[in-house]
């Protein structure tokens, strides 16, 4: 079983990412100088949230050839689900010091909690939500979208008016849950207090926790028998259907667990950065994601949190050396990535040091 | 405005009376002097005998009269008209238009008016507008008198409908007539019938003065009759007003997908830069006006017709680049190729944020997208209107390229079979080349209509593209008809949910009902059915 | 003898285009049937319509005598026991020899039937015996993708033969091969049935001839002629159908 698991390539980043695990937090907390600034353990820590949005956006579009271009909306569901939370633990001490309502609420007049806050008090609830809420979204959603057989571009399309109309909903104040604003000022979670350095490093390491197990459950799914089916749809979805599988049901499946670890992702990416606001559902920031996968090496797991992790790192860079060549170099990495390097970073260098397979690059779902 | 503009008609009834009747001239001059003299009684009379003469300047002076502009000269006598310039007060002769220049506070004298007088000159301005030669003049002059509906007016009005020939100058006189009677002691069934004239007429200011009389004992019945009514009409016209806002909105959509049909519809391509292809031709559009307002301002109203080719080729190069550099290297992987044009729209945005700055750029509308006009109780904005004519000639032409030309037929061609029309001697690499420009151009078209509506920001595109793509995903891809039926049937479903859900809920709305709809249809409204699609 | 499949004037029309237009036809158990026609003449769709891809807009399709096929999709005919093959073939590029011929195996097609599936001793005996009968077992372990058109055709086979289908819908199998390969799949066809009905959908005169089998000429949607090769091919309709033009 840990053989099937745990492959080369897993097994060299799960090692790297243990190493980070211990000195990450030991530079920050015990060694004294800091060595490592409490702000690169939270970067650090978001970071991995996107290397398990990549990760979970690999297991679908990678091995599925499903598209999505709207799993931004299941991380920041997710998110959501988590700010809710932490937004009701504030209790008493927001500015207006309503020890119900979020102050976003006192400021928009509202006299009680509206139906879909109640539970969120409860961590056990709201962790929950995190789950359930970008699941049930993706079940209702893939029954329709898959069982309809809209594959291809015309998938990818509405996933995107998905979470463009979730986008507008959520800037809405009359929704409910803060509007352009959303969700910030989080004080504490769980008792322990957010802004200090040991909470911090605390989440730094439930990230990486998150993103091994989500890239063994990966790794779990896509071993199976059920993950050859999912390769045997990507790659030529009417075979399979005449082999006798219904192949909405291994779609939705999949789709499903996708969204449901997005939305771990979100949960933990929320509380890191102290906001989650309804510019997460932009189409733009799905689309980014589909590039840290595309980078890495798409159907490799490993290589989307590598790609994820790339991306994210440039980006912080570049905006604080050069805020004006970040579009230009993003904008680059996509055409670049697609025509030249069409198995990603992980494709090229394995593929390079002739140790890969041969393999033809995946083909489109779409006939 | 009047400051500007009496003295200039002043002078031109100056010209044309005194050649045309001097004797009458010379008694409406005589009159006007005569105006100081006297008491507020002997004012009155004055003031009759200066309408009675019917002279073209006799308007403005009893204008002036009535606002409290008309003056005498201390120094000389004349009469003239003060009018404010800034700061300073400006005499102009009250007879022959002269300008005289600067005056102070104490170099004239003003005649006075008291309310009894303002009602006598108000009366005399309506007599001699209700039969002034000039039918606009009259128009005005029956709308004016429906505004402020006043009994005394009547005898004016019947004596000016009695020679009246303008239709529609007569109309607005009896409706002004009928607003006087009801104020009026007339008996009953004259009001009676006034009622069914405002009734006929059906707009606001008929429901607002009708309202007056609906606890009337004995009108009420009548008038609330009329009122029900006219709220029916409204109604129509409002739906009338929804369907024209649909039409437009469609037709915005239109633009905005019409390209991306093409290039997604004809190609099978993705092209997510299109709406950064249609930002590049709002700015081209700013970049013509620009150089036109600093070499050569008299252009400005041509600057649209100037700037529509030059986004056309602007955008179809850049399209053309894009096939070439990238899109052609990706045939047969569309989602690749979705990935591809979205880094490319990063790039252009970025490009034209560092070119002109992050900040909306004004692009100004020229006269003929100015302004607006009255189709019954529909306000139609010129801008909205000739963007309307213009999505639709866009799409007839198109329509014809590809149905009617060597050109056309060759895409089609292409589209169909590829293999086949390579075997024929079709040049495909050129042919997919010149497709993409051609969906590329079009999109720099719509740029240049958007320019006129919305702002010209780096963002512009982004707006656009969720839109457009559902207008083709709805409309059904490869189908330029289906482009036309998706983009205007969204834009009236939008602007008919907006009344009651506001604006971002029907949007939302909107795009789930799509997301359901292609559930139903996958290939859309007007998709192409048959063994060969489904591959 | 039983019948198998069982087409009672069926029709289906694309934009006008009368694909199937009145087709009746009858396969029995066991049977070796080759179907003949020219271009257009509605085998495609006739096999659509037997697996479920395509609905018929008016007639009747059974299996068995008793299941209503226009009411099931393509998995549910699979799961049925109708294999299909296609004319291009169709293996998982991207899988390997084996596990192409692992996932075609007859078993439970649930998501979490297969999420949790272990391959039993006697799955992999089965593999290992279908890819000794398809001469693939060397290449067990390539990737499919690397095959050649003749070995792709044969591994086909092979996952449709894995499902244990009570029919098989054959379409064009010589198409590529070699003259040799070409008789090994008619004798591998001859040998299946019996114990399976089989349906064979071809143009290549001299591979129908080995297959040595009841024929049926469709044409324009609808069955022209009906009996052994050499009965059919002295039906003068038939002469003119595929030489008259």
């Amino acid at each position: 079983m840990l053989r099937r698991l745990i492959d080369f390539r897993m097994g060299i980043f799960l090692a790297v990412l243990f190493v980070f695990v211990v000195l990450v937090p030991a530079g920050n907390l015990a060694v004294e100088g800091r060595i490592v600034p409490s702000y690169i353990v939270a970067l650090l820590g978001k970071y991995l949230c996107y290397a398990l949005l990549a990760v979970a956006l690999d297991l679908c579009w990678g091995f599925c050839g499903i598209l999505s271009l709207g799993h931004g909306a299941f991380f920041a569901l997710g998110g959501y689900a988590m700010g809710m939370h932490l937004m009701r633990e504030i209790g008493p001490r927001g500015v207006y010091g309503n020890p119900v309502l979020p102050d976003f609420m006192v400021f928009l007049n509202w006299q009680e909690l509206p139906w879909f806050w109640l539970g969120f008090d409860q961590f056990w609830f709201a962790c929950l939500m995190v789950l359930a809420v970008p699941g049930a979204l993706a079940f209702v959603f893939g029954w329709f979208a898959f069982r309809s057989r809209v594959t291809g571009v015309y998938l990818s399309i509405i996933t995107q008016a998905m979470t463009y109309a979730l986008m507008l909903a959520f800037f809405r104040n009359e929704m409910g849950f803060g509007g352009n604003n959303g969700l910030t000022d989080f004080k504490d979670v769980l008792g322990f207090d957010l802004s200090a350095d040991s909470t911090r490093a605390g989440l730094f390491v439930l990230s990486a926790v998150a993103l091994a197990g989500g890239l063994l459950l990966g790794k779990w799914i896509t071993t199976s028998k059920l993950g050859k089916v999912l390769v045997a749809v990507r790659d030529a979805e009417s075979r399979t259907r005449f082999i006798g599988y219904r192949v909405e049901g291994y779609k939705l499946f999949v789709f499903v667990v996708s969204a449901m670890m997005a939305g771990v992702a979100g949960a933990l990416y929320a509380p890191q950065v102290g906001i989650i606001n309804p510019g997460e559902f932009s189409p733009a920031n799905s689309i980014e994601i589909v590039i840290w996968v595309a980078l890495g090496g798409r159907g490799t797991l490993v290589g989307a949190a590598i790609g994820a992790i790339i991306v994210a790192a440039a980006k912080t860079l570049l905006t604080g050396w050069l805020p004006e060549a970040w579009l230009y170099v993003l904008g680059a990495l996509f055409i670049i990535v697609t025509i030249f390097l069409p198995q990603g970073v992980l494709g090229a260098i394995e593929g390079g040091m002739g140790r890969a397979r041969r393999r033809t690059p995946p083909k489109e779902a779409e006939a | 405005m009047r400051h500007l503009l009496a003295p200039l008609i002043a002078l031109l009834l100056v010209c044309t009376a005194a050649l045309a009747q001097p004797a009458r001239a010379q008694e409406f001059e005589r009159l006007v002097n005569a105006l100081p003299e006297g008491n507020y009684a002997d004012r009155g009379e004055t003031v009759a005998a200066i309408a009675a003469t019917g002279d073209e300047r006799a308007v403005t002076v009893l204008t002036a009269l009535l606002d409290g502009d008309l003056e005498q000269m201390n120094a000389d006598g004349r009469i003239v008209i003060l009018s404010k310039q800034g700061r300073d007060t400006i005499a102009t002769d009250a007879l022959t238009g002269e300008e005289i220049g600067e005056v102070g506070r104490r170099d004239t004298e003003r005649i006075r008016v008291n309310n009894g007088l303002r009602r006598d000159i108000r009366a005399a301005i309506g007599v001699l507008s209700l039969t002034n030669p000039d039918p606009g003049r009259r128009l005005a002059a029956a709308e004016a008198g429906f505004r402020a509906p006043d009994a005394e007016q009547i005898p004016a009005l019947e004596q000016a409908l009695s020679t009246e020939e303008d239709g529609g100058v007569r109309l607005a006189m009896e409706q002004a007539l009928a607003a006087a009677i009801l104020q009026s002691d007339r008996p009953t069934e004259q009001k009676l019938g006034a009622i069914e004239v405002l009734a006929d007429r059906g707009d606001r200011d008929a429901q607002s003065i009708l309202s007056r009389y609906a606890a009337d004992p004995e009108l009420g019945e009548a008038a609330q009759a009329a009122i029900d009514e006219i709220a029916r009409i409204q109604r129509l016209w409002g739906f009338g007003q929804d369907v024209w806002y649909g039409l437009s909105l469609g037709s915005v959509l239109l633009l905005a997908a019409i390209g991306l049909a093409i290039t997604f519809g004809v190609m099978g391509v993705i092209n997510m830069a299109h709406g950064e292809l249609v930002m590049l031709g709002a700015y081209t559009t700013f970049v013509v006006q620009e150089v036109i307002r600093t070499h050569l301002p008299g252009l400005f109203d041509w600057s649209l017709l100037i700037a529509a080719p030059l986004a056309f080729l602007v955008a179809g190069a850049v399209g053309v680049a894009i096939e070439r550099g990238i899109v052609r290297f990706l045939y047969g992987r569309p989602l690749e190729t979705l990935l591809a044009t979205w880094g490319v729209s990063l790039i252009l945005q970025q490009a034209v944020r560092t070119i002109f700055g992050p900040n909306n750029r004004e692009v100004g509308n020229p006269d003929f997208m100015s302004g607006a006009f009255q189709v019954g109780a529909m306000t139609v904005t010129w801008n909205r209107m000739w963007i309307i004519v213009f999505a639709l000639v866009v799409f007839a032409a198109l329509m014809a390229l590809l149905n009617r030309t060597p050109m056309g037929l060759q895409m089609r061609a292409v589209t169909q079979n590829r293999a086949m029309a390579a075997n024929m001697g079709i040049r495909t690499a050129r042919v997919d080349a010149m497709t993409f420009g051609l969906g590329a151009g079009v999109a720099g078209l719509a740029g240049v209509a958007l320019s006129q509506i919305d702002n010209v920001s780096p963002n512009l595109g982004q707006s656009y593209i969720v839109d457009s793509f559902m207008v083709v995903v709805f409309g059904g891809a490869g189908n330029l008809w289906g482009a036309l039926a998706g983009a205007f049937s969204l834009g009236v479903v939008n602007k008919f949910l907006e009344p009651y859900t506001g604006a971002v809920l029907g949007k939302i709305i909107v795009l789930v009902a799509i997301i359901l709809f292609i559930q139903k249809r996958p290939r859309g409204l007007f998709a192409l059915r048959g063994r060969s699609v489904e591959g | 003898m039983s019948v198998q499949l069982y087409l009672n004037d069926v029709h289906r029309s694309f934009d006008g285009f009368k694909a199937i237009n009145g087709l009746s036809l009858a396969i029995d158990k066991g049977e070796l049937r080759a179907v003949i026609g020219p271009n257009g003449a509605g085998k495609t769709t006739m096999m659509d319509i037997i697996t479920g891809k395509t609905r018929p807009d008016t007639g009747e399709v059974f299996w068995n005598g008793t299941v209503d096929l226009t009411k099931v999709d393509e998995a549910g005919s699979a799961r049925l026991g109708i294999g299909r093959k296609f004319q291009k073939p169709t293996v998982i590029e991207s899988l390997t020899v084996e596990e192409n011929i692992a996932i075609s195996l007859k078993d439970d097609r649930s998501v979490f039937g297969t999420l949790l599936n272990r391959q039993s001793a006697e799955q992999a005996a089965r593999v290992s015996e279908l890819l000794e009968l398809v001469r693939l077992s060397a290449d067990r372990r390539r990737s499919a993708a690397d095959l050649s058109h003749g070995q792709k055709q044969w591994l086909e086979i092979g996952m449709l033969l894995a499902q244990e289908p009570e029919l098989l819908l054959v379409d064009e199998p010589a198409a590529g091969m070699t003259d040799d390969e070409t008789m090994r799949t008619a004798e591998l066809l001859r040998s299946l049935a019996g114990s399976h009905t089989v349906v064979v959908v071809e143009h290549d005169m001299e591979f129908v001839r080995a297959l040595d089998c009841k024929v049926t000429v469709l044409h324009q949607g609808a069955v022209l002629a009906e009996g052994s090769l050499d009965h059919v091919s002295a039906n003068p309709q038939v002469v003119e159908v595929y030489l008259g033009r």
